[in-house]
């Protein structure tokens, strides 16, 4: 109950530290003194403290189940586990909100602390547009989405999370992709107040870029946090559905990795200040986009939060304010620095990252257009439409081969001129990766040539990167281990579509199941009672073409509060392959329907994903940057 | 100035997201998608509640009158609630009201209409939902109006209340 | 003996060859069932739903698949039946042009802006 007060007014009080921070910040600005007043630091401190006083009090309300609290109401429940209360705090549409007021507050805080050496009107500036972000986002928790409502009478029990959300990937997941999600804010800021300064420069890509790393790991890890997720608790070992919400963490990521590689040419040469400016806006404001087209209820996905028509007025007006504020910015404000426009040579690496900007812009086109196009033809013509993942492999897929094939020419070209050396080494390893491709590709029943291209062009990239690594003993690492990342992501994916394969069947008690020179036995069930569920456990025992013989437990589950029934999969997890077993009863029958699947490389997918971050985070700790 | 070109298109072409975007919002979230071009029913063979045996849909529907298909079950909690109003248009002479019996168990199905009341004049089985399908349905309760050019003219998703009632009453007079 | 033996050889070779076209059978059901929409669901595939709906298609798509209806002929079906939202993948018509097409011309715009950039520059040596 005091917890609520607290929480409550302690929002109200970092909405004042806003109105503060404009004042004694715009007065800073033309003050002459070199240093920024320590009032900016300390105010920005009180905001973060309170923005977390409020974040703890809706915690601890979750811990006690204090159900005098809407939003404890709507979402928790007396029998649920701890770390499940814990984490149902942000698994809610208000209480993500003050997450995303913790992130915005904690990363403008922390860049004043790390900013200390750049110049003054620009951080100062830097806080006053955070400022514009952070104050929006107070008025739409306290006008649309307060997570301090009072209740009463005061209810005896909560409605309960949703039993598919009470997971630990998904417990953490909000929490590491808002860091990289709303971390990009900063760089929004960031760029905005350094182009008003004209301050996009050599120095200035080297400050930022930093921030650019730490938003883009987390953003990746996050990414891949939710697909984990996904895979376990959703659907039949799917791991990426193409699903609007899934888009919308995706878009983000795109324009980041592309700002990332032309923050790498920036460091070097006065080049792409303009579409850097660009890049910057476009992923704060693909994250605002990304907010508002998942909690205004305006798209039909797994993840929407509950649709609230006055929060998508306020989301969408808050986000269209902020972009043509910063387009504004950038029209007034930037200067094309002429000096260094003839640079741009047909073979060198800063032509080949402009190749990377372009694919990677036409691959977020894609993602972009086939989630808001059902939008924009249901309004205009009221015909409705549905885009899934065909549409998204078709378009995306042919444009993958000579991708990759970029990524492994391009680290090898040097700076302002190049020209291929190493003809010879080049054309041995692309002999090497045809014939390795066509020798696995011809014993599948697959598109040869659609799949022989891609993968070949996936083992390229695969070997020249190792080769880069291990016998050249390249200097840039970092880069190094994140191309060799994507090469691993997106063998792994290929194979593991190709070769994963499933047995649907229905089976009794005691009964085995043959296929292939394998067996299925069904051995028996056993009951569970958990604190908030009962569950049905399924024992099962797989003998593959090998003998070996494992053993998977899926379940069945009846939650008590809400009243849901799910069935859990159980997963083995090898380095080579997961086995993967659901079971699901047939109505009215002593029959239980069993799907299985083995699904090859899956936790490569992963280690991919964390080789990716790997890479940007050796970058983040490197003192110079590479020659 | 080209650069000022550029960001009036700019500005116009955001403004036009801005206006879309609005509009998506407060239309229904429902996708029901309208019926604009009246469908033909389906063709198909069901067994029929009472007799058991299979009938052919062009005998269900040979008379030259309005027909309603209500899809229903004895487990359907909302199709207990709209029964009565199913009554009340079973009384009027210019409809007949056809039964699909989804999904369910006979002999709780037929407990259900010895309790309630039998406002149809034909039902049929739909054992596993594939008959539903056929007239595009989405569940239940769902209930469709079929003029006498026999074409599927409304539908209406879940529980009817009086004011659809209203509605197929003006309809069929 | 010797005729039983080529009774059992012909009877196990349709076996086997029945087992095959049964996973080629599945795969071609599984993937229909992945492109079709389940529409009481929020964001999931027919394949991937468990509900009364889904159940309900998979069963029609297997009677469709019976027919030997094709891939195609089955998705005109249930378009007919529930409007083209039911499918996820969008055909190609007037309503779709600017779906398929706006990627690739941005793609090529963009091709062209590098294209110009460079030559430019070069031009200008």
């Amino acid at each position: 109950m005091l917890a609520n007060q607290i929480g409550y007014y302690s929002l109200i009080i970092g909405l004042f530290f806003s109105f503060f921070l404009f004042v004694v910040s715009i007065k800073d600005f033309n003050n002459l003194n070199k240093k920024i007043n320590q009032n900016v630091f300390i105010l920005s401190f009180l905001q973060l403290m309170f923005v977390v006083i409020s974040f703890l009090s809706l915690i601890l309300s979750f811990i006690n189940s204090d159900f005098s609290n809407e939003t404890v109401f709507n979402n928790s429940h007396t029998t649920k586990p701890l770390f499940y209360k814990v984490s149902g705090t942000w698994g809610n549409h208000e209480g993500s909100l003050l997450l995303w007021l913790l992130v915005l507050t904690l990363f403008i805080f922390l860049f004043l602390i790390k900013s200390r050496a750049q110049p003054k009107k620009y951080r100062i500036l830097t806080v006053l547009f955070q400022q514009i972000i952070i104050t929006g986002f107070f008025l739409f928790v306290l006008m649309t989405s307060n997570p301090f409502n009072y209740l009463f009478p005061i209810p005896q029990e909560g409605l309960g999370l949703n039993p598919i959300l009470q997971d630990p990937a998904l417990a953490i997941h909000p929490p590491i992709l808002y860091l990289g999600y709303v971390g990009s804010s900063i760089i929004f800021s960031a760029s905005l107040a350094a182009v008003t300064q004209n301050y996009i420069s050599k120095e200035w890509s080297q400050h930022i870029k930093k921030w650019v790393l730490i938003s883009w790991i987390f953003l990746s890890i996050g990414i891949m946090l939710g697909s984990i997720w996904a895979y376990y608790e959703l659907g039949w070992g799917g791991f990426w559905f193409w699903d609007p919400v899934e888009n919308v963490s995706l878009m983000p990521w795109l324009t980041l990795t592309a700002l990332l590689h032309c923050i790498l040419v920036l460091e070097r040469r006065t080049l792409l200040t303009s579409w850097v400016v660009i890049l910057s806006i476009t992923t704060f404001t693909l994250s605002m986009c990304g907010t508002f087209l998942v909690r205004s209820g305006i798209l039909n996905s797994v993840h929407t939060f509950a649709n609230d028509p006055a929060r998508g007025i306020f989301i969408l007006v808050f986000l269209f304010v902020l972009i043509f504020l910063s387009l504004g910015i950038f029209f007034i404000f930037h200067k094309e620095n002429n000096k260094d426009l003839n640079s741009f040579f047909w073979l060198s690496k800063e032509t080949s990252i402009l190749v990377n900007n372009w694919f990677m812009m036409y691959f977020l086109s894609v993602v972009l257009i086939g989630t808001v196009y059902p939008i924009f033809l249901d309004v205009l013509s009221t015909e409705k439409i549905s885009v899934g993942p065909p549409f998204y492999h078709k378009l995306i897929a042919p444009f993958l081969a000579p991708f990759l094939l970029f990524m492994a020419f391009g680290p090898k070209l040097k700076w302002i001129k190049s020209k291929i050396e190493n003809k010879n080494s080049i054309i041995v390893l692309f002999v090497i990766s045809i014939v390795l491709t066509f020798g696995i590709i011809k014993n599948l029943s697959v598109n040869v040539l659609f799949y022989t291209v891609l993968i070949t062009a996936a083992f390229f990239l695969f070997f020249t990167t190792l080769k880069e690594l291990f016998v050249k003993k390249s200097n840039n690492i970092s880069q190094g281990i994140a191309h060799f990342g994507f090469s691993l992501f997106i063998l792994s994916i290929l194979f593991n579509s190709i070769l994963s394969s499933e047995i649907i069947t229905n089976i009794k008690i005691g009964e085995k199941y043959n296929y292939n020179k394998s067996e299925i036995f069904f051995e028996k069930i056993e009951k569970k009672k958990e604190s908030n569920y009962s569950s049905i456990i399924g024992y099962f025992k797989i003998t593959d073409k090998n003998g070996k013989v494992t053993q998977l437990k899926p379940e069945m589950r009846a939650y008590n509060q809400p009243i849901i029934v799910t069935s859990e999969a159980d997963i083995k997890t090898t380095l080579l392959e997961d086995k993967f077993l659901v079971m699901n009863l047939v109505k009215g029958d002593e029959y239980f329907n069993i799907r299985y699947q083995v699904k090859p490389f899956m936790l490569w997918i992963w280690i991919s994903v964390l080789l990716i971050s790997l890479g940007g985070s050796m970058s983040l700790f490197k003192k110079k940057y590479e020659k | 100035m080209k650069n000022k070109l550029n960001s009036i298109i700019i500005f116009i072409f955001l403004s036009f997201c801005f206006v879309v975007f609005y509009k998506g919002l407060n239309n229904s979230n429902i996708y029901t998608p309208k019926i604009n071009d009246e469908k033909n029913i389906p063709i198909f063979k069901a067994k029929d509640f009472n007799s058991n045996i299979n009938i052919e849909s062009e005998k269900i529907f040979e008379e030259n009158t309005y027909y309603i298909v209500n899809i229903w079950a004895s487990w359907c909690v909302p199709c207990r609630k709209e029964h009565p109003l199913l009554m009340e248009l079973s009384k009027n002479q210019s409809v007949k009201l056809i039964g699909l019996n989804y999904r369910d168990n006979l002999n709780n199905a037929k407990n259900f209409i010895i309790e309630l009341g039998n406002p149809y004049s034909q039902i049929l089985i739909d054992n596993d939902g594939t008959l539903g399908v056929e007239f595009g349905a989405y569940g239940v309760p769902e209930t469709f109006l079929i003029d006498k050019n026999k074409k599927i003219i409304k539908k209406f998703i879940g529980q009817i209340n009086q004011e659809i009632v209203d509605e197929i009453k003006s309809i069929i007079k | 003996m010797k005729t039983l033996k080529i009774f059992l050889i012909v009877f196990l070779s349709i076996g086997f060859s029945q087992l095959k076209s049964n996973e080629k059978n599945d795969e071609f059901k599984n993937r229909i069932l992945k492109n079709i929409r389940c529409l009481i669901c929020q964001g999931q595939s027919v394949y991937d739903s468990e509900s009364d709906f889904a159940s309900s298609i998979k069963l029609i798509v297997d009677k469709k698949i019976i027919e030997e209806l094709s891939e195609e002929q089955i998705y005109e079906f249930l378009r007919e039946k529930y409007g083209d939202w039911i499918i996820y993948d969008p055909k190609l018509n007037k309503n779709t042009y600017i779906l398929w097409l706006l990627p690739l011309l941005l793609f090529l715009l963009g091709g062209a802006i590098i294209y110009k950039k460079i030559s430019k520059k070069k031009n200008e040596q």
